[in-house]
């Protein structure tokens, strides 16, 4: 293999900006005179999947803060469904439909589970203060509306029981699923997973390969996911990009990857070790 | 239809509170009224010693104030050191159109039983009440815009500037480029009552107005003013924009990242609870006091408010009620004639000391609050859930991290069924400490 990756964004030639939901163009993030990420560009297709994978400190949660707008990148572009979104706020960025799911699992504890999927309806929701006071016949049939996608939400991740238990009482795996339920009542058209199979078994981490597809699927939506787990990233991947210490070392299909040389020695390797060590 | 866990407490959100409140208000009076006057003096006497209608008006005028400091507390989790800002404001707006202050000489009136021939403005006090309310909702608007970026601590300490301006701005009110604004020092009185104002045009005959039991019709007025402020904390919690508080009081960026937008929203529990406070100010000025001046716009009563507030308990409208209550009767009166009763007894010298601590009582009782029940007299469901069982995955995850830790130095690798439920065990143990501290 050549030692400098080639780019592909599989758009067939077409305007990478146009073909993408998602595309981000020659992305820079430097902290002072530290550069996490260097010129990366990165796209997801309509109703793909696709994953960012790297070793630790190679740049994927830094990147991905760029993604859903927590900062702002010292050069390079961000485009959402063609337009640039570079400066828009992150809960702009939720409302135009860009939803994650956060590492370490960040639901509103205190609020039922019901309410956590409420809670990200906020934008497509549209009564006031006076409509809520007065409870007027548009808020409460909003509010009806609100509860019955939110039930049928939690339904849809297979926690439909657990709608008035507050969050901080789901046992792990549930809590793990209302984060991707309160995404959804974004009506995203891209889901974004930060290492989702954290604390799953094995058994449970092959289920959520067939979860991330009928989401995929049934939502219509492009998923991204960080992830560690090697076995989850290529069952779930249609494309893989590799990032190591801040730059674009390859993408492509599993397989490309999985043959990759650069990505090997880079990150397969030490993660080889590391899965031999935990088995053990 | 429930959001919360709790069925009750939705029921009565719903639908039985009005009435129990109106019947607690109505016995309020009628005690006064008609009911005190069938005793003899001795017991007529000690009821009006111990709880004076006077009291009981300030009672409600704080919870007004209690009530909306609790949604940009309580509901939001936005700590405001400076509430008194938007009180005095509200005082000052009812000082400007129910007064006759300085030497102003024209004559507007507009819905008043005020006679017609008295200079100065003279405007219905319900009228007042709305204009006070909006104009500090405005004034909240434009403080909150460009502070309540800060996070936490940085928002407190501006708020508590913020607070410390405003009385200042009224201090040398008498003389902004020459103008005599709002009477500096000595404030505006005398502003008008709200007896005269509202009864006479709600039908109320023109003999029960404007005479000695004046006190007594009061109760009506600031209860309808508590029980609206209640109406609306209660409502306003279950829509979207309550969800959009405590999503934002539980954790902010996860909030942000689902849509909320996070200025926006504080900004809006900042607005209403300035409206809340403005109310509370006209109706301290007209209905309490009868004037307004600096000096009663201190650090001290935006302290007193917050204490209301976190003794009742943080997000809950019935807690925070009467916290107020409490505190205000304490503040008002139950301190000095708990001296007096200390006094008869043992023959000291009690009553004039004992309200002179205040502060230093309340502070005492702060810290036993936060010593033994730190959710608040009446706590909000969720936040008792909080302070009384851990959570359930910080506990999994102290289990699993005690366990790999005692798999990793294989101290533990022959364990028993009893030495992981000791390990359960003190993992339950630590947790409520952790979140103590956080």
């Amino acid at each position: 293999m050549t030692a400098a990756p080639v780019l592909q964004h599989h758009s067939g030639g077409q305007d990478p900006v146009a073909a993408n939901t998602l595309y981000a163009d020659r992305i820079t993030i430097a902290f002072g005179g530290l550069i996490a990420v260097n010129d990366v560009s990165f796209s997801i297709a309509p109703k793909s999947v696709v994953s960012l994978i790297g070793p630790n400190g190679a740049g994927k949660t830094t990147f991905f803060n760029v993604l859903t707008g927590l900062y702002d990148p010292t050069e390079g572009t961000v485009f959402l469904d063609g337009s640039d979104i570079n400066g828009v706020k992150p809960h702009k960025r939720a409302a135009l439909g860009m939803a994650r799911t956060f590492q370490n699992i960040r639901l509103f504890n205190l609020m039922t589970a019901e309410e956590n999927v409420m809670v990200a309806m906020h934008s497509h929701l549209k009564a006031g203060i006076l409509g809520t006071v007065l409870r007027l016949p548009g808020q409460r049939r909003e509010e009806r509306e609100a509860r019955d996608t939110a039930r049928e939400l939690l339904e849809f991740v297979g926690i439909g029981k657990v709608e008035g238990e507050l969050a901080r009482n789901l046992s792990y795996g549930d809590q793990r699923r209302l984060e991707v339920a309160r995404a959804l009542a974004l009506r995203p058209k891209i889901l974004l997973l930060d290492e989702p199979t954290a604390g799953m078994n094995p058994q449970e981490s092959a289920t959520f390969v067939e979860f991330v597809y009928r989401v995929r699927d049934e939502k219509d939506l492009s998923v991204l996911l960080i992830e560690h787990d090697m076995s989850v990233i290529m069952k779930v991947s249609e494309r893989i990009t590799v990032l190591d210490r801040g730059n674009l070392i390859a993408e492509g299909t599993p397989d490309d990857i999985r043959n990759n040389q650069q990505v090997i020695e880079a990150y397969l390797g030490k993660t080889g070790t590391r899965e031999g060590k935990r088995k053990k | 239809m429930s959001i919360m866990p709790s069925r009750r407490s939705n029921g009565l959100a719903h639908f039985r509170w009005p009435a129990g409140y109106v019947v607690v208000i109505v016995f309020l009076f009628l005690l006064y009224q008609e009911i005190l006057p069938l005793f003899n003096t001795s017991v007529s006497g000690s009821v009006t010693s111990w709880l004076p209608v006077a009291t009981v008006n300030q009672c409600l005028m704080w919870a007004i104030m209690a009530l909306g400091l609790n949604v940009v507390v309580g509901y939001a989790g936005l700590l405001d050191l400076g509430y008194v800002a938007f009180w005095a404001l509200g005082g000052y707006t009812a000082g400007w159109l129910m007064a006759a202050p300085f030497n102003w000489t024209w004559n507007v009136h507009i819905l008043t039983s005020i006679p017609s021939s008295t200079a100065g403005t003279h405007i219905n006090f319900w009228f007042v009440i709305i204009i006070a309310g909006v104009l500090c909702a405005i004034l909240g608007l434009l403080i909150g815009a460009p502070t309540l970026r800060p996070r936490g601590d940085y928002l407190a300490l501006v708020t508590l500037g913020f607070g410390e301006v405003i009385t200042q701005f009224f201090r040398n009110s008498n003389d902004i480029g020459g103008l005599n604004v709002a009477g500096g020092d000595g404030g505006i009185s005398v502003i008008d009552p709200i007896g005269t104002g509202p009864f006479a045009y709600a039908g109320v005959p023109k003999g029960l107005t404007n005479n000695t039991t004046d006190n007594i019709y009061k109760i009506l007025v600031l209860g309808l003013l508590v029980g609206i402020c209640i109406f609306i904390s209660l409502r306003i919690r279950e829509g979207r924009l309550g969800r959009a508080w405590l999503a934002i009081r539980e954790d902010e960026l996860a909030a942000s990242m689902m849509g909320v937008p996070l200025v926006r929203a504080k900004l809006s529990a900042y607005a209403v609870g300035a409206f809340f406070g403005g109310i509370g100010g006209v109706a301290n000025a007209s209905g309490v006091t009868g004037a307004v001046s600096p000096s009663g716009f201190d650090f001290g009563k935006s302290v007193l408010v917050l204490l209301m507030v976190v003794l009742g308990g943080m997000g809950n409208v019935w807690g925070v009620t009467i916290g107020a209550f409490l505190l205000a009767w304490l503040n008002g009166t139950g301190l000095q004639q708990i001296g007096v009763q200390l006094d008869s007894w043992f023959g000291t010298n009690l009553h004039e000391t004992l309200p002179r601590y205040n502060f230093v009582i309340l502070g005492v009782l702060l810290v036993m609050m936060m010593l033994f029940r730190r959710e608040g007299l009446i706590p909000e469901k969720r936040t008792k859930a909080l302070m009384s069982t851990p959570n359930r995955t910080e506990m999994e995850a102290i289990g699993a991290d005690i366990a790999e830790a005692g798999m990793e130095t294989e101290v533990f690798e022959h364990s028993s069924p009893e030495s992981d439920a000791a390990i359960a065990a003190t993992a339950a143990d630590v947790t409520p400490l952790i979140n103590k501290e956080s």
